[in-house]
């Protein structure tokens, strides 16, 4: 897995549904689930609270697991779109 | 060394198969019926000789016994090479049997994947299929459902009885209220409850497997009610009533229509066995394994299915972990699919698909059997966690 910083070369990633640009990207194409689902839980919590995460999981379990582990974790899953990606937001 | 080897021994010296749903051991008497029936029932039952005629009672017999516990008529049932191509059969049989009347098949989301690959078939060629949602318990919405069957063109609907992933019963006498309503003819697929718990009225096409009662592997059922327009997808061929092709194997039949009758006696007294068995794995898992998702409608289910998914852990590795302790269950989660994708049933309804268990118990599941698996279970996850670095998460 990689994790780009937002300061890096993110700026051309779209808006998520949500029309917010995310902060960071974690790049988990090619790997399989739970593993997209580990880099989130990982990462989500170490940015400030309102952050957008996108996760790129090409693993098609992750359009289930990625929102199943925001509902479980009380955080903001904010919607999918073509990549495959993942917004999500740290709601606390 | 000897002391080691005696000590491991013990620990895994006795299986326990917690995998019913994919097929229960055979039932005693199926086997003492399988044997007689390999002596006594190799011939063609549609011959003029003495041992044909010796094989055309047994199937009579084995029909009368199965349609008596199904509560149908002997000639509204036919004995299929397994509840795959009964499903299949029911879906593409009603499609064709209503053709004039449109192309369009209603059925849920979280069919039998028998259904909904009939379903695609049907789809490539042509037609069309609504699929209508179910909620996070694996509850069917019957008002999508009674506004599916009520559309133009709709020539039948599927409707999985009970879950085979998740246990969840399904409405099925209001499901067939609304297609009785709209004229249309309900299939149900009651695999999981035949020989288990009463099945629903109201249907026009039922299928069931014997492999999940304790009947051998390779015997399905498939009845299609008098009156119902149905007609054989299949070429032609005059065997079980022209509704589905090929000589059967009849030593199976016969063992599993004995076993059957037998399992059916018992099915209440099982079910009040086995269903707190079931409300205690539910309870304990969730309460001792951390961060654990129990599946499914914990009251309206199947008596003897649970189904659960731990967080960060690969379903894999857990099957893997779980056999070499001596347990047997099955899981929805992709890495254990041949297709890679998670289950369709756990997508739909939107609850976590890694790290998922499936437990389906038998009449030869005993309380020390789900004891011993409820004591292992929550070592064994920890172990996967510590594993994989994901403790804390
Ligand atoms: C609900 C359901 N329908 C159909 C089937 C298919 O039956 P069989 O395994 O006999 O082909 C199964 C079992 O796999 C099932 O659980």
């Amino acid at each position: 897995m990689t994790v780009r910083e937002p300061d890096g070369d993110v700026p051309e990633t779209p808006a998520g549904p949500s029309g917010q640009r995310p902060d960071e990207v974690l790049d988990c194409l090619g790997q399989r689930c739970p593993l997209p689902v580990i880099a989130l839980a990982r990462r989500l919590p170490e940015l400030p609270v309102g952050a957008v995460v996108r996760v790129l999981a090409d693993d098609p379990a992750a359009a289930v697991d990625i929102p199943a582990w925001c509902r479980m974790r009380g955080q903001e899953f904010l919607g999918a779109h073509p990549g495959p990606a993942y917004h999500v937001r740290r709601a606390h | 060394m000897p002391t080691e080897a005696i000590a491991w021994t013990d620990v895994t010296s006795s299986p326990v198969y917690l995998d019913a749903a994919t097929a229960a051991p055979l039932h005693p008497v199926a086997r003492q019926a399988l044997l007689a029936a390999l002596d006594d029932g190799w011939a063609d039952p549609d011959r003029l000789y003495s041992q044909a005629r010796r094989a055309r009672q047994l199937l009579d017999a084995a029909r009368e016994a199965t349609a008596e516990t199904l509560g149908v008529r002997p000639d509204e049932l036919s004995f299929t090479p397994s509840g795959t191509s009964a499903a299949h059969t029911a879906v593409l049989g009603g499609l064709r049997g209503r053709r004039r009347v449109g192309r369009v098949l209603v059925h849920s989301t979280i069919e039998h994947s028998a259904v909904l690959y009939a379903a695609e078939q049907h789809v490539a060629g042509g037609g069309t299929a609504v699929e209508v949602p179910v909620d996070r318990l694996g509850r069917l919405d019957l008002d999508a459902w009674s506004t599916a069957v009520a559309g133009d063109q709709v020539a039948s609907a599927a409707l999985i009885a009970a879950s085979h992933e998740v246990g969840t019963v399904q409405p099925v006498e209001e499901a067939a209220a609304a297609c009785a309503d709209a004229g249309v003819p309900l299939y149900v697929d009651a695999a999981q409850m035949v020989g288990r718990v009463p099945v629903p009225d109201g249907w026009s096409v039922l299928t069931a497997s014997a492999r999940k009662w304790g009947g051998p592997p390779g015997v399905g059922l498939l009845v299609v009610r008098k009156g119902t327009r149905w007609e054989s997808p299949w070429p032609t061929d005059e065997r079980e009533s022209g509704r589905t092709p090929g000589t059967l194997n009849l030593p199976a039949v016969v063992a599993a229509a004995a076993s059957l009758r037998a399992v059916a006696a018992d099915a209440a007294a099982q079910a009040a066995r086995l269903s707190p068995l079931v409300d205690r794995i539910r309870a304990r898992v969730a309460a001792q394994v951390p961060d654990v998702e129990v599946v499914g409608d914990p009251e309206h289910r199947l008596p003897h299915l649970v189904t659960f998914s731990c967080l960060y852990v690969d379903g894999e590795a857990l099957l893997h972990a779980l056999d070499r302790r001596g347990f047997a269950v099955s899981s929805g989660s992709s890495c254990t699919s041949a297709t890679l994708r998670p289950s369709h049933v756990l997508e739909a309804m939107g609850v976590l698909s890694h790290g998922n268990v499936r437990v389906s118990l038998h009449s030869g599941s005993t309380e020390a059997d789900v004891e011993r698996f409820l004591a292992e279970l929550p070592e064994i996850v920890a172990e996967l966690r510590q594993q994989a670095g994901v403790v804390g998460l």
